[in-house]
């Protein structure tokens, strides 16, 4: 949403141009083994994997900023509100956890939930500052009472293993749904407090509770293991060992004259390549059905002319708390299919700069406001992103070559990782600036 | 005695630490506060430009170091405070230059402005990690204490110590300093009062022939001085990391919205509001409790810690959400658009 706005006088065909550009990196990343390019499938179809997870995470976020004009500066905690639903829902329960204290965890929760409702409904009846203060403090010692030796409890059991609650044992794909839903009831929070004020409030809100969800995913062992991380998430898809046992598997890929080993890896990749694009085209189609929908309508008068619109009777601030619980809830999926992919959970590794604000790079870069075109700019941004690691220290030493040996030679070579902060940075600004409206312009 | 020995453990282990943090804060959501005030957006580039600019205090005090200048026993970073000032002020006003000028030119939404900021924090970050790395580094010297423990115990024969370290002392007296001559400026000098009346009403400042590319330059230049100052004394105190430049975000706009965003004395309060409420809900009270009421036994593991540190900024998140919730202009009436 920039507000110098142009006259739409883009080319129909830059979509399709992006797209068959993306198409040649694929292949070329796939089958051309030199310098710049790995030659394998394995690794292309390993980035196009999570190319494609961050276009559904940039699918959400262009949903906020792009129909709504909603800055969402905590994507990373929505990805991992998401990356906890695997492993509550597919993780096979924890044998004594339930008897060393889930109900008595759950209840606490439930207090705490209890005793947050009470305290709202205390301010709208009585408008009395101190009996909300009170009612909020006597809840905090009644829940620290019921949490903390439930938390003891079930930290102590197998400690080395396991030492949380676990999961329910259910199929893997239905816990995307429910990262969905855990990081919409975060939305639905956020968005109660912050929406309807100031535009730059959401943004520090949202930077403040995608910290704490982090925070949080890092120290309550109890929930995930925190830093001790979580292991062996179930897969939706076939292991590459039983692959390799099947003896069917190893004669079909012989006869297309490659290793087993290799082949499983690309069937593997493949096989969530699918499971991905599924889910990518029906957010697609779904987005694309609502923007074009009165909703969708009503959604762009809004964000073009909040005045205007309000002045016609929509419901600002309503309809704000509808897209960004929408959106995030695209991001929590997002996050849910990521810990899928790794068959991992490492709380340690969500960091902000990568998930956050590598993101809103793709959004801005692809096009805010249209989806292809944060598509195209989320697998685009992702590629170059990981062949950043790889091109950003050969250029270093090219650049550095004629240099004479010495500290600062040193130095630059060993500080060439740190340039794709940098490049990234430009890239935001440079786009914001001189191509505010992205690589595939709203229609 | 008791009571004294539950005082010293509250001045040590809370009072004081929280009173150096809340000096650190309330620097950082000055910053924050006058380009609110003047510039009409949040900056989140804030934290990592706080950050780059300690880094060239930590390169200066390096170099000063290596070459054997001191100034016991005052730390030597304080010499190259200026030096790394005038280079953080150049910075900043070339990315105004190239970056914020054009939006304001083209009076673009203040949330464009706040992107732009993203992005300039990308780059920062990025020229952070080039110039020094991501590891911790230490460029404290000088004396470690003006009271230590030891001398304490044996000064009051008290059972508990309390320790005054020079970095706290220093944080707050250069803190007060700062915050004096700030407000000198702001109300007693032209530049300052024009700063101010264009703040307040910009159309009216042009009218009285106010040149506001001079104010945003004076205030990106302020600014600048707010940040390498408060950066250089946190990175003193605790230990300088860049990420925790990033992390420190939060507590800065909470403490620049509970005080009232474009409100430099509520930026002040709401920096040790922030910074209090830190310290106190996460420190472990049982050693206080214990000398006040002797005959309660709190129990085995009890420490009676609100909650974890690793939790600290979950506080400044619960205060920016009762702010917002009760009172979105700040408790110190700050601007509401």
């Amino acid at each position: 949403m920039a507000t110098n706005r142009q006259a739409a006088a883009s080319s129909p065909w830059r979509a399709p141009v992006v797209f068959a550009i993306l198409a040649v990196l694929f292949v070329l990343e796939g089958t051309v083994r030199n310098s710049m390019f790995s030659g394998s499938w394995n690794t292309s179809l390993a980035i196009l994997n999570m190319g494609l997870i961050s276009a559904i995470t940039a699918l959400g976020v262009n949903m906020q900023w792009g129909y709504a004009g909603l800055f969402n500066v905590g994507v990373v905690g929505f990805l991992a509100m998401g990356a906890l639903a695997p492993v509550l829902i597919a993780l096979p329960p924890v044998e004594g956890a339930w008897e060393a204290g889930a109900p008595r965890l759950i209840l606490s929760l439930l207090v705490g939930l209890g005793v947050l409702a009470a305290a709202k409904m205390v301010y709208t009846r009585w408008r009395k500052g101190w009996l909300v203060a009170l009612v909020l403090l006597g809840g905090f010692f009644l829940f620290r009472h019921l949490f903390d030796p439930a938390v003891t409890a079930i930290e102590a059991n197998n400690p080395a293993r396991h030492g949380n609650i676990g999961g329910l044992g259910l199929p893997v794909l239905l816990s995307w749904l429910v990262g969905g839903l855990f990081a919409a009831a975060a939305a639905w929070a956020i968005g109660k407090v912050a929406l309807g004020l100031r535009s730059d409030y959401l943004a520090i809100a949202t930077l403040g509770i995608g910290e704490i969800i982090v925070a949080v995913m890092r120290n309550e062992d109890w929930l995930a293991r925190g830093v001790k991380n979580i292991t062996s998430i179930p897969r939706p898809v076939a292991y590459e060992v039983n692959l390799q046992r099947n003896p069917d598997f190893v004669a079909a890929a012989q006869d297309w004259g490659f290793s087993a080993a290799e082949t499983s890896g690309i069937w593997v990749k493949l096989s969530y390549m699918s499971l991905f694009l599924v889910v990518l085209l029906a957010v697609i189609l779904l987005a694309e059905l609502a923007l074009k929908s009165p909703w969708g309508r009503m959604m762009r008068a809004i964000r073009d002319n909040e005045t205007a619109a309000e002045a016609m009777g929509k419901d600002v601030t309503g309809r704000h708390l509808q897209v960004f619980i929408l959106g995030s809830a695209v991001i929590g999926i997002a996050g849910a299919m990521m810990v899928t992919l790794d068959g991992l959970l490492a709380p340690t590794s969500y960091n902000p700069l990568r998930y956050t604000f590598l993101i809103w790079v793709m959004v801005i870069v692809g096009g805010s406001g249209n989806n292809w075109g944060a598509v195209l700019g989320a697998i685009l941004i992702w590629f170059l992103w990981i062949k950043a690691e790889v091109w950003g220290p050969a250029m270093i030493a090219a650049l550095t070559s004629p240099m004479a040996d010495g500290p600062l030679k040193a130095h630059l070579l060993d500080s060439s990782p740190h340039m794709r902060f940098i490049a990234m940075g430009m890239v935001l600004l440079l786009v914001l600036r001189f191509a505010p409206r992205g690589l595939v312009p709203e229609r | 005695m008791d009571i004294l020995n539950a005082l010293v453990v509250f001045l040590n282990f809370v009072f004081i630490p929280a009173a150096a943090y809340g000096a650190q804060l309330a620097l950082g959501a000055l910053g924050v506060t006058l380009i609110y005030g003047i510039l009409r957006f949040s900056n989140f580039a804030h934290g990592d430009t706080m950050a780059f600019g300690t880094a060239i205090v930590i390169l200066l005090t390096w170099g000063l170091q290596a070459l054997g200048v001191s100034i016991q026993p005052l730390p030597t970073a304080l010499l190259a405070l200026v030096p790394a000032i005038a280079l953080t002020a150049v910075l900043v006003l070339v990315t105004d230059r190239l970056v914020y000028r054009f939006y304001r030119k083209q009076k673009a939404a203040p949330i464009i402005f706040v992107m732009a900021s993203v992005g300039v924090m990308f780059v920062m970050n990025g020229l952070t990690r080039l110039l020094i790395g991501v590891n911790e580094q230490r460029m404290d010297d000088g004396a470690r204490f003006i009271i230590d423990v030891r001398t304490f115990r044996e000064m009051t024969g008290l059972t508990e110590g309390l320790a005054l370290r020079s970095t706290q002392a220093l944080t707050v007296g250069l803190a007060f300093v700062v915050m004096i001559a700030l407000f000198w400026f702001l109300n007693r000098t032209r530049s300052g009062k024009a700063m101010r009346a264009y703040s307040d009403n910009e159309d009216l400042a042009l009218l009285s022939g106010i040149d506001p590319e001079r104010v945003v330059r004076l205030t990106w230049i302020i600014a600048a001085g707010l940040m390498v100052i408060a950066g250089s004394l946190y990175g003193l105190d605790k230990s300088y990391r860049p990420f925790n430049y990033f992390q420190i975000l939060l507590p800065i706009f909470a403490a620049a919205i509970v005080g009232g965003l474009g409100n430099p004395l509520g930026a002040i309060a709401g920096g040790f509001l922030v910074a209090f409420s830190e310290v106190a809900v996460t420190y472990p009270w049982v050693r206080v409790v214990g000398y006040l009421a002797p005959w309660y036994d709190p129990g085995q593991g009890n420490l009676m810690q609100l909650l974890g540190t690793e939790y600290k900024f979950a506080v400044s998140f619960v205060i920016l959400i009762v702010v917002l919730l009760f009172r979105p202009t700040g408790l110190f009436r700050g601007k509401s658009v």
